[in-house]
């Protein structure tokens, strides 16, 4: 064995992670080279350097208590969905006429967004968006109010192209972009500002190619968008009302 | 009830790693305040993931999380960690290093602390999972997505530095 293969199995070996012939190897050049056993004296002394308490950082107590408080309020925020329950319960006598009703309008609706998938997916959405506003950084991997800035920063981290344009016009300026992981999968996201409210516009490419019109629903106060336009799912979702919202919409659908 | 007990069961398998998750990430932010977002952040991260983990080393893939977040958080605060590529002509010998052990006995924990947090991130995480979390190459390459050849290269090449760092005489005295 040379010194030059020695000098980074000795780390192997001293890790206890070389197979039996390795490790014999290791030791005969070590008994044969005073220069690479020094080397592994060296390591074994720096590795007990390394094992002191103190360099080990422990997390404090109140960051778990932290932790634990966030996941409650995720798990509760996962339970309840806010928006179906109590009002089913409630209705009882007219549980039939309401079902009646709501055959109707299921027929209505576009074939896109029956599915319960998607009242799951409005749910991580909003998770996703109260999110991107809490940690702070969070809410764009790209900061520009430039489209030919945003669109570009998205080649190569998402398999697709989403339209990127600045309504700063209309009042809906481009804040910026990051990438968001939805519905298994990574998303464009694309965030808009009107006044001090944000815009997370969601983007993806539909399982089918071809146009659903626009699905309104609220969600813990905010206000969601669902369209899909030339093969692209869009959601939008804002604590904006859901007029200047839907203004919103119709600007991105106009603009693509 | 269903999400009640993916709660549970969620706390159960991953809330016992804290001190290893906040551990990681102090080592990468190098900031206390810093490491503690990441570590929230990771762990609502790691619940939304929850129901794809079906192993039984909840360590490993919470630490996977968390050094994801950490490069995002990296990435966010434009760290110049992450733009400067490794300097390959700076590869140290073995041969070359100070042969003085003495001066490795001699050093405090202080040193031993700013020499591995002045390490390059690519080499402090190896070896924070290798010495302090006592991880194997395996678990290493899991968590960094890195193949094993390249986890010992990397620990080879952390510790030869590590060790220059605490035998060169002016840095040792820069810091007495």
């Amino acid at each position: 064995m040379s010194c030059q293969t020695a000098d980074e199995l000795i780390h192997g070996y001293l890790d206890g992670e070389l197979d039996l012939a390795r490790s014999l190897e290791v030791e005969q050049h070590m008994r044969e080279c005073e220069i690479c056993a020094r080397v592994f004296r060296n390591q074994t002394v720096l590795r007990s350097s390394l094992k002191e308490e103190s360099l080990y950082y422990r997390a404090p107590e109140k960051l778990k208590k932290r932790i634990q408080s966030a996941l409650h309020k995720e798990a509760k925020a996962e339970l309840f969905p806010r928006s179906f329950g109590w009002r089913w319960l409630t209705a009882g006598a007219s549980l039939a006429f309401m079902l009646l009703i709501g055959l109707v309008v299921w027929k209505l609706l576009p074939s896109s967004i029956r599915s319960p998938g998607d009242e799951l997916l409005a749910q991580e959405i909003v998770s996703d968006h109260v999110r991107s506003l809490q940690m702070p950084g969070h809410l764009t991997d790209v900061l520009s109010s430039d489209q030919h800035t945003v669109k570009p920063w998205f080649d190569g981290k998402v398999d697709f192209a989403p339209s990127v344009k600045d309504f700063a016009a209309q009042d809906f300026r481009l804040y910026g972009g990051r990438l968001e992981y939805l519905n298994n999968r990574t998303v464009a996201t694309l965030v808009y500002q009107r006044r001090l409210h944000y815009i997370n516009l969601f983007i993806w490419p539909a399982g089918q190619a071809g146009s659903t019109g626009e699905m309104t629903t609220q969600r813990q106060g905010y206000n969601l968008i669902h369209w899909t336009s030339s093969g692209m799912n869009y959601w939008a979702i804002s604590d904006l009302n859901s007029v200047e919202l839907h203004e919103f919409a119709q600007l991105v659908q106009q603009g693509l | 009830m269903q999400k009640q007990s993916k709660l549970a069961s969620f706390e159960e398998a991953v809330l016992p790693h804290l001190d290893a998750a906040y551990n990681l990430a102090r080592w990468l932010t190098r900031n206390e305040t810093d490491a503690e977002d990441v570590v929230q952040e990771a762990y609502l991260r790691a619940f939304k993931f929850f129901g794809g983990f079906h192993g039984n080393d909840g360590r490993a893939w919470l630490l996977a999380i968390v050094r994801n977040t950490c490069y995002t958080w990296m990435q966010h605060n434009r760290s110049p960690e992450l733009s400067l590529p490794l300097d390959e002509s700076h590869e140290i010998e073995s041969k070359d290093l100070n042969p003085e052990v003495l001066l490795i006995q001699s050093a405090d924990t202080l040193m031993v602390r700013q020499a591995l947090e002045e390490l390059p991130v690519e080499f402090r995480e190896v070896l924070v999972l290798r010495e302090l979390e006592e991880m194997s190459y395996r678990e290493i390459a899991s968590i960094t997505d890195l193949p094993l050849g390249t986890v010992m290269s990397r620990l080879a090449r952390g510790r030869k530095r590590l060790q220059q760092a605490l035998t060169n005489p002016v840095h040792a005295e820069v810091l007495s």
